[in-house]
């Protein structure tokens, strides 16, 4: 369910998009920063708001990999895995997530507290390699410092 | 025209076309998959890669899509370049990593255009040996298979669902290698054009769900060129016969009809010839209400000596029987005793149609014209449920106008891409008038939501403002005159414009209207078109030949001391209330019915002959351009089943009346129309004559890898048996004769070397997208006596409507899926139809306090119908609607004042 403050957020982005069309990326992040991720149900409210069919919001969703359709942790781990960060120590950095957190990418641990997804570049290839939970960036990262950063997340 | 020089060699192509079109029509092999003649080109899918040259001194060349490239003066090609040839064999072979080569499980095997072109490029063993994606499939109701594994990704499906037939419900969903085309949720397409997915795609991912039930293999079936039954709009078909069963229904393109494209009703609506409803023998009645089966040759010596004995004997046609056989009981009759078949309300609106396309000077379009319209008024027809293919057409329209304005930067009218990021949402003038929403309003400038009086008189300000001759429309609200002005000023301001209305609202002022308007654009400079809707497949046809109604057949019965009533393919049932029908078959000393299917009339017959369908018999039908076209028996019928006409035949050498010889062929019969009604000449040239031969050889209309033909009989005799004669047709029932491309006319089905797919209709047509080669089937009919700029306006204006307090003007709204008799009787199509209700205003509701879903009481001239209550936001305050044709709905002659209330106890 989408509060009133997110769908009054939605539409006061419909109100200065050219097209409902054009609203829909924008509208898919205000309902997912609720509860991290997008449900079927959230998503039919969307569409409602834009006047778009659920299948046409749906299309966008799942075309954006960080629009999430399916449920997440309290905090997300997007762990950097392309060329720069693969290099410089991505495959270490995977492993010493795995052996913290008991998760593979893809999963969330059973505490509910952190997901772990792999994304292709953060950006941040000179510092290489890079990770992100929630909106903070971290660089130069390898799997002795992991431990100091995950404490930081609840 | 340009000439291109392809591989060295010049050729003179049209103007205006892309090269891979150019190519095609020149006869070359050039594959693709995201392009589509009728969707134009997207360059996605980089399989129509070409090499291109600046001149003849350049060796190097570059490569280019061929269907990104515009076709002009001097382009240097070439097709068989070696790195061109290995570019193309590359892509297919990317395309197919995931694809499952599940070809001999697959319901597209043997006719898949993937198999073709992989084919075509020589991508003959596989060396991808990593895991492949695999997708979940979703139901997507009862009309098509989904089978995402398959799929390559070529986007015809979203671009045809979406961009051409308007669908919202389904879009292309997720990213890279995981591109998934579905829904949101499973369910049924919402779409009533859902069906060509099945043609559209390439390979198997949308495949035809009810032809999975009794699947065949395309070349086990046995084909024929014939029309589809179940609306006026006459769309070319292709049926599929095999075992003695209807396998299905494809598109068969006619450039100037259908085109590529069939609506649902159409494609799934073909049951009915399978179905338990049918009767294959003669009968006779035993008992009151009981039918037993009785031998052909003891039932027609005694109807013969009814006949003969004297007594007056009537006729009732039928507007969905052929002309042959409309014609045929007419002759049996005689004129003064045959009668069309509908009521007077119905017989008026036809005859009304009739004269007015008769009239002019506005002309009847085809359906291709009515998609290069540049401004359309629709006036009180919901064109997706009473005709649906034209609403497709339709719909293909608004994009001319803004089109004229991507031509001017340079945009060719086949670069889809480009179009669509420079058209975003314009549409050209599109205006429809009608009681309720139609789902033709979402590309629509105005609608105008009225009772039928209402829409009337909106149309006869049209005319008057575009022509001061035409009568002025008195007490017109001001709203309405502001709205006529904008549309007339818009019409008049377009080259093509096009008036579109029909009787469904059983309004003739409503169609006089729509005459008026388009007569008053036709200036001396053009003629507007005005197409008026047909509500069955031969209704401009029994139309044409004219007739009592079913009233004056009745008095005819009970006063006029008529004994004897032959009922042609009709159920008399759907087409009165049961008061009258009793009446009208009680007053009959004998009823002889002939009809393919047991209906509610059938109970009441005496005599019950066992009629073909249009799969199994020959028959001409004029659809509502005025345009007669030839059904070509598909297969041969078991039992005693033939055409009508030739049970009429045979009735009248039974009484007597001429000899057993009578009507040999259809084309004999065809020539006694022609010399009996001056208007139907034509019809001698809908079909080549049963004599044609090619080279000596009939046209065969099973193909040349037809199976089993010595086994698929050897359980109940293991003899062969001889090839059945076919006296009507230059086809025959077999996989012999001329083995060459037939005319495509007759082509029992398209098939070239190399295009096993939907897509060999590519090697048939003049130019890709065109007329079929030696010219599109079918003849028209009608043409307007009046020239431009001598109009007449005939027909009286109508009072403004007035709502009555207590009661409700009720109006028929027609269901693509409910509305038709025979579509109804396959369970597919029956599936998506409604549940019998009336549809009130949300205000109306509101006023009788009743909810979605509650049961009312309607009560139109004593008639009581129970009903549960629809609310239609968009219908005006005291207009209520009511389903059409709705089996389990007892008809009641509407448009007619009737009072509604909640439903007492309820």
């Amino acid at each position: 369910m989408l509060t009133t403050e997110t769908k009054n957020e939605i539409l006061a982005e419909l109100a200065h998009s050219e097209t409902n069309r054009m609203a829909c990326i924008e509208s898919l992040k205000i309902a997912q920063r609720q509860s991290g991720w997008v449900s079927d149900e959230e998503l039919c409210e969307v569409a409602q708001l834009l006047g778009l069919t659920p299948d046409e919001v749906d299309g966008v969703a799942t075309f954006y990999n960080l629009i999430r359709r399916r449920p997440v942790g309290r905090h997300v781990i997007l762990l950097c895995a392309s060329v720069s960060c693969w290099v410089m120590g991505y495959a270490a950095l995977r492993a010493g997530l795995a052996q913290t957190l008991g998760v593979e990418p893809g999963q969330t641990t059973p505490d509910g507290r952190f997901t772990v997804l792999e994304n292709q570049c953060l950006g941040a290839c000179d510092h290489a390699p890079v990770l992100m939970i929630d909106n903070d960036l971290y660089r130069d990262v390898d799997a002795e410092k992991l431990g100091d950063i995950l404490a930081r997340y609840a | 025209m340009p000439t291109l020089y392809i591989d060295d060699k010049p050729h003179t192509v049209g103007d205006g076309l892309n090269l891979l079109e150019a190519c095609l029509s020149l006869g070359f092999n050039v594959p693709y998959f995201c392009w589509h003649p009728a969707l134009g080109s997207v360059g996605a899918c980089r399989q129509c890669a070409v090499k291109s040259f600046q001149n003849e001194q350049d060796k190097r060349g570059r490569i280019v899509m061929a269907c990104m490239t515009a076709a002009s003066e001097g382009t240097r090609i070439s097709l068989d370049d070696p790195e061109v040839k290995s570019f193309r064999a590359g892509v297919i072979e990317w395309l197919m990593t995931s694809h499952p080569h599940d070809c001999p499980v697959c319901d597209e095997g043997g006719e898949c255009h993937l198999q073709d072109m992989t084919v075509m490029c020589g991508h003959n063993y596989r060396d991808y040996r990593f895991p492949k994606r695999t997708h979940r499939n979703q139901n997507l109701g009862p009309f098509i298979n989904h089978e995402m594994n398959r799929c390559i990704q070529c986007y015809r499906c979203v671009r045809y669902y979406r961009d051409y037939a308007g669908g919202r419900d389904f879009d292309a969903q997720g990213s890279n290698s995981r591109v998934y085309f579905g829904r949101h949720q499973d369910g049924a397409l919402e779409s009533e054009f859902s069906g060509n997915l099945v043609e559209v795609c390439p390979t198997g991912v949308f495949t035809d769900k009810t032809q999975k039930s009794h699947y065949t293999r395309r070349w086990d079936l046995q084909t024929a060129p014939s029309i589809c039954v179940h609306c006026g709009a006459g769309c070319n078909i292709t049926p599929g016969e095999r075992y003695g069963t209807l396998r299905r229904i494809r598109n068969r393109y006619n450039g100037e009809v259908n085109g590529y494209f069939l609506c649902d009703r159409g494609r799934y609506g073909y049951e009915f010839v399978n179905g338990g409803h049918r009767a294959r023998v003669a009968m006779r009645r035993a008992e009151p209400g009981s039918l037993v089966p009785t031998a052909k040759p003891l039932a027609l010596p005694r109807i013969g000596s009814l006949l003969a004995g004297g007594a007056r004997c009537i006729g009732i046609g039928s507007p969905r029987a052929s002309l042959e056989s409309n014609y045929a009981l007419r002759k049996l009759v005689g004129a003064e005793n045959f009668f069309a078949g509908v009521t007077a309300a119905h017989q008026s609106l036809t005859e009304l149609t009739v004269h007015l396309l008769e009239r002019g000077p506005a002309q009847t379009p085809s359906m291709r014209e009515m998609a290069q319209a540049d401004a359309v008024l629709v006036l009180g027809e919901d064109l997706t449920n009473t005709a649906p293919r034209i609403a497709l057409a339709l719909r293909q329209s608004v994009l001319n106008a803004p089109m004229k304005a991507a031509a001017s930067m340079g945009i060719p009218d086949w670069n889809d891409g480009a179009l669509r990021v420079v058209l975003q949402d314009q549409k050209g003038p599109f205006f429809i008038a009608a009681p309720d929403a139609t789902r033709l309003d979402d590309i629509a400038t105005e609608t105008f939501r009225a009772a039928p009086d209402d829409i009337a008189r909106l149309g006869f300000s049209v005319a008057h403002l575009l022509d001061p001759k035409a009568p002025e429309v008195p007490g017109l609200d001001e709203n309405t005159r502001q709205l006529a002005d904008r549309i007339a000023k818009t019409l008049a301001a377009a080259e093509r414009p096009l008036v579109v209305s029909g009787p469904s609202l059983g309004s003739a002022s409503v169609l006089s209207a729509a005459a008026a308007v388009a007569n008053a654009l036709s200036t001396e400079t053009r003629r507007a078109g005005l197409s008026l809707t047909a509500p069955e497949c031969n209704t401009l046809g029994a139309g044409l030949l004219g007739g009592g109604t079913l009233e004056e057949a009745e008095r005819a019965l009970s006063e006029g001391g008529a004994e004897l009533v032959i009922i042609l393919e009709n159920d008399l049932y759907r087409r009165a209330d049961h008061v009258f029908v009793d009446k009208l078959l009680g007053a009959a000393k004998q009823v002889i019915l002939i009809d393919h299917t047991l209906n509610r009339t059938a109970s009441h017959a005496d005599y019950f002959l066992p009629a073909a369908t249009f799969a199994e018999g020959d028959g001409t039908l004029v659809n509502s351009e005025g345009r007669g076209q030839r059904c070509i028996q598909v297969f041969m019928p078991t039992g005693d089943v033939q055409e009508s006409w030739r049970w009429l035949r045979d009735l009248g050498a039974a009484a007597g009346k001429w000899p057993q010889t009578e009507w040999e062929n259809i084309d004999v019969i065809v020539a006694d129309i022609a010399a009996a009604f001056p208007m139907l000449k034509g019809v001698r040239d809908a079909a080549p004559l049963a004599s044609f031969r090619i080279a000596g050889f009939k046209i065969p209309r099973q193909s040349h890898r037809y199976s089993g033909r010595t086994a698929m009989r050897a359980k109940m005799d293991v003899s062969e048996p001889g090839i059945p004669t076919d006296p009507d047709s230059p086809l025959t029932f077999s996989m012999e004769g001329f083995a060459g491309p037939a005319p495509a006319s007759l082509a029992s089905f398209f098939w070239a070397p190399g295009w096993n797919s939907v897509q060999s209709i590519n090697k048939f047509q003049e130019e890709i997208g065109g007329a079929l080669m030696g010219g599109d089937p079918g003849v028209r009919l009608i043409a307007p006596e009046l020239e431009p700029g001598r109009a007449e306006y005939p027909g009286a204006i109508p009072e403004a409507f007035a709502p009555r307090p207590g009661k409700w003007m009720v109006v028929p709204m027609y269901h693509i899926h409910g509305s038709d008799e025979m579509s109804m009787l396959s369970a597919a199509v029956a599936e998506r139809a409604p549940a019998p209700h009336i549809a009130l205003s949300p205000e109306d509701a509101q006023l009788l306090g009743l909810g979605e879903g509650e049961m009312a009481e309607l009560n139109i001239d004593g008639e009581i119908l129970v009903l549960q209550v629809a609310v239609h936001a968009a219908l005006p305050k005291g207009v209520a609607g009511l389903p059409a044709g709705l089996p389990g709905m007892e008809p009641v002659e509407i448009p007619a004042w009737g009072a509604v209330a909640r439903r007492v106890g309820s």
